[in-house]
């Protein structure tokens, strides 16, 4: 019964949908006030009804109701609580629910916030909602309908990838999603935009809440799932230069940049059509990469099986938007009018440039992603792009953006004088060359990428600090430096990491040992141990780091019971200087086990890079709401500039 | 500097974003080149022959009662087959929880030396028990007479 309630919840939600495309559309056309008017309550409804419908999807994972063939195929009863409901987004049909959820709950904030851009603005955005909406709502209902019924009921479900129990997938799906519909919004804000004719620097100040809060979540949730793959799938990498993480990657370049152009249409009203563009292609990647995702095209914990068809009914639906989306931007961006003009040295320029550095690096990850799908789909050979062609392609144009990033904030908008730039980028410069020297003469760093990482993440910490601790520091422009600040972090545990890595492989019986540097791994057993829903092979490494025991190292070879499968789970231990990681493979018979040990310096600097890039974006948007005085902003570095007129 | 001009500026903007564009498209197309690994059944081996040292990925089924263990405990051999031709492989390392004989794999490496063994530096973890990879289904596909048919591959529980 319930899960007809939710499948009937659902059917209102679209109708809801409907309601709130076409209604406002109706209304601004015959100007109607009562027709554009309905957009409100239409969102609302649609919020109510959506959340009812996941609500009755939730409950029917939570009590294992097997009747329902999702439920059945994808949860177990032995399933430890918390990923019985977990697991209802641990699936196709389930995670796209959450995606329209979050959707219409973002609608329903739309239509309960202030709308300063007029009653007319709020309801051409919320049509827009409302069909981008409704081709999902279509989506799930026609092709992927969550509530389908399976008779007879097996007493038993098939169980949930054993992958995917873990807190990671309570957390990692919804960020992300949140930041893609966050990025929803924006390209409603941006067709609303184009539409009304308002892009201008109060459709900026409107419009960059839902940018930065998007990006901020998809910052979040990109990083936890980096960290995720890394003590999960044992192979002791962050970051594959998988599909599927690129396909989640290129929105947030898009938003990336988007935030930076954002800023300079607020506060200079210039680069207008480039960010309608940019807001336009942030969402058409989200899409792309719910595509790539959702088509079963890839080998990936994330591809669920789909059949073709529902691979075919998302292109359908992006070529729609897309389409409709960039045919508008055609008509509309000969009429956007020229921004105001800027000198060649100024914020403006150089946020031109960080925009032009991430459109690179964006289309290169394109090419990357795409061009095997493409190739194969055209019927030609099977190709595969992998971290080769990414690492050497990207890192260069990240190092120029890093050096760039550390002068731009220091510049005034419209036209900038360089005289001060020195001074104040003296420390900087002298950390990062000592940086460097000390890399290569006392940590034997060689290799040129490896040492301009150094250097370019010294260079960066040092001069977004400078922005810190200069008086007078707004907290817009707080945020801004500890985001760089974030940047400047990953960078360094990405290139620390990878630089100085230790690692060792070696077959060992118990009591045997190994040396790695100054880290001695002794083997005192293996024995098994049992958890709620799985039994495990658990070996127990004692380290000692120059003769003092440091950490025991607990990896499992584990087997679950429903599906049928097995799991490696590192062995881990950590400080903020670095970690060990281990990993137990197979015994050969002899009495010998697999042993696969690391010790990553500074691992952990990656994502902690990332939580600051998230918080300083979060912060500066706090600066946004509480210091609205227009002649504070102005000065965004705080730094007593001369503006030549 | 003197300001620029209205039209100027925005076709100079333009015209930077072209150029942008156009630079990321080069960059790409030369990394491709260089670095895109070919995928190859055992029987595409025998038509077109890859160079010693070329990476290419090598896809199929790891023959019955081919696996074998070497004296270090650490090197790994056995066979990719796709019914129609085999290739011997070697690999040094962990092997992924889902390899087993009779499943699906994708090696990533090169033969290293002529009439030597492929030499694997990575094995694909699959991460379903159910899910084939879509490489290997295709190549098994191909082959005649070969009991495995599509919409059994393509209804896998799914993860």
């Amino acid at each position: 019964m319930i899960p007809e309630l939710g499948h009937f919840a659902l059917w209102l939600a679209a109708a809801a949908a409907l309601l709130q495309s076409i209604a406002p559309t109706v209304g601004l056309w015959r100007n109607q006030d009562a027709l554009f008017g309905l957009a409100v309550p239409a969102a609302l409804a649609q919020g109510v009804f959506t959340l009812l419908s996941f609500a009755a999807l939730t409950w029917a994972f939570v009590v294992s109701d097997f009747s329902v063939a999702l439920v059945a195929t994808n949860s177990h009863t032995m399933k430890p609580d918390m990923y019985l409901f977990t697991g209802v987004w641990a699936n196709h049909e389930g995670s796209l629910l959450l995606w329209v959820l979050v959707m219409a709950l973002a609608g329903a904030g739309v239509a309960l916030a202030p709308a300063t851009l007029g009653p007319r603005f709020r309801a051409r955005v919320l049509s827009v909602q409302g069909l981008v909406a409704l081709g999902f709502f279509a989506f799930l209902l026609f092709s992927s309908n969550p509530f389908d019924r399976l008779s007879p009921a097996p007493t038993e479900g098939q169980g949930l990838n054993p992958l995917l129990q873990d807190l990671g997938l309570a957390v990692h799906p919804p960020l992300l999603y949140i930041g893609y519909v966050g990025l929803s919004v924006t390209f409603a804000f941006a067709v609303a935009g184009m539409l009304e004719n308002v892009v201008g620097p109060a459709w900026a100040k409107a419009t960059r809440p839902w940018v930065v809060g998007a990006w901020a979540m998809l910052t979040l949730g990109i990083s936890l799932g980096s960290y995720w793959a890394y003590y999960e799938l044992g192979w002791g990498g962050w970051w594959f230069w998988d599909p599927v993480e690129n396909a989640a990657l290129m929105p947030w370049l898009a938003a990336t940049a988007l935030i930076h152009s954002i800023a300079v249409v607020m506060k200079r009203d210039a680069l207008r059509a480039w960010t309608l563009l940019l807001a336009v292609s942030a969402f058409s990647l989200s899409m792309l990469g719910t595509f790539i995702v959702r088509s079963g095209l890839l080998t990936s914990v994330h591809a669920f099986a789909v059949d073709p068809e529902r691979g075919l009914f998302l292109m359908i639906l992006m070529a729609l938007y897309i389409g409709g989306a960039l045919t508008i931007y055609a008509f509309a961006a000969g009429r956007v009018a020229e921004g105001r003009q800027f000198a060649a040295v100024s914020r403006e320029s150089a946020l031109v440039a960080n925009n032009l550095l991430l459109t690179v690096i964006l289309g290169v990850v394109l090419v990357g992603t795409m061009y095997p799908m493409a190739l194969q789909a055209a019927g030609g050979a099977q190709i595969s792009v992998g971290p080769p062609y990414f690492n050497m392609t990207i890192v260069p144009i990240v190092i120029i953006m890093a050096f760039l990033m550390g002068i731009a904030p220091l510049l005034g908008w419209r036209r900038s004088a360089t005289a001060h730039l020195a001074a104040r980028l003296l420390p900087a410069a002298i950390g990062a060359t000592l940086a460097v020297v000390v890399a290569v003469a006392f940590l034997g760093v060689r290799g040129i990428g490896a040492l301009l990482g150094f250097g370019a993440a010294v260079w960066l910490a040092a001069a977004s600090m400078s922005i810190l601790v200069k008086k007078g520091v707004t907290l817009n422009s707080a945020g801004m430096a500890l985001a760089h600040l974030g940047v400047a972090v990953t960078i360094l545990g990405a290139t620390v990491s990878g630089a100085l890595q230790r690692e060792a492989l070696v077959a060992m019986r118990v009591g045997d040992a190994i040396q790695m540097g100054p880290w001695r791994a002794e083997l005192m057993d293996v024995r098994p141990v049992a958890g709620p829903n799985w039994t495990a092979v658990e070996a127990r490494l004692d380290v000692r780091r120059n003769g003092e025991s440091v950490a025991v190292l607990r990896p499992q070879s584990r087997m679950f019971v429903a599906p049928a499968q097995e799991t490696t789970e590192a062995g881990r231990a950590g400080w903020w200087t670095g970690e060990l990681y281990s990993v137990l493979g197979q015994p050969d018979g002899t009495g010998q086990w697999q042993v696969h040990l690391w010790f990553k310096p500074m691992v952990r600097l990656i994502w902690l890079g990332s939580l600051l890039m998230a918080f300083g974006g979060m912060l500066a948007l706090g600066g946004r709401v509480r210091a609205p005085k227009p002649k504070r902003e102005a000065q965004m570095s705080g730094s007593p500039i001369p503006q030549a007129a | 500097m003197a300001t620029p001009k209205p039209k100027k500026q925005r076709l100079m903007l333009a015209g930077f974003a072209v150029v942008a564009l156009a630079t990321a498209g080069v960059i790409a197309a030369f990394a491709l080149q260089d670095t895109a690994a070919y995928f190859k059944a055992p029987s595409d081996l025998a038509d077109g022959p890859p160079g010693q040292g070329e990476t290419f990925r090598l896809g199929g089924l790891v023959k019955a009662g081919s696996v074998a263990r070497s004296g270090d405990g650490l090197t790994l051999t056995f066979v990719v087959t796709d019914i129609a031709a085999d290739t011997p492989v070697s690999y040094r390392g962990l092997v992924p929880d889902l390899f087993r004989e009779g499943q699906g794999v994708i090696a990533t490496g090169s033969f290293t030396s002529s009439g030597g063994p492929f030499v694997a530096r990575e094995l694909l973890a699959k991460h379903d028990e159910n899910y084939m990879p879509p490489e290997v289904a295709r190549a098994l596909e191909k082959q005649p007479g070969h009991p495995m048919n599509k919409a059994n591959v393509m209804k896998g529980g799914g993860a």
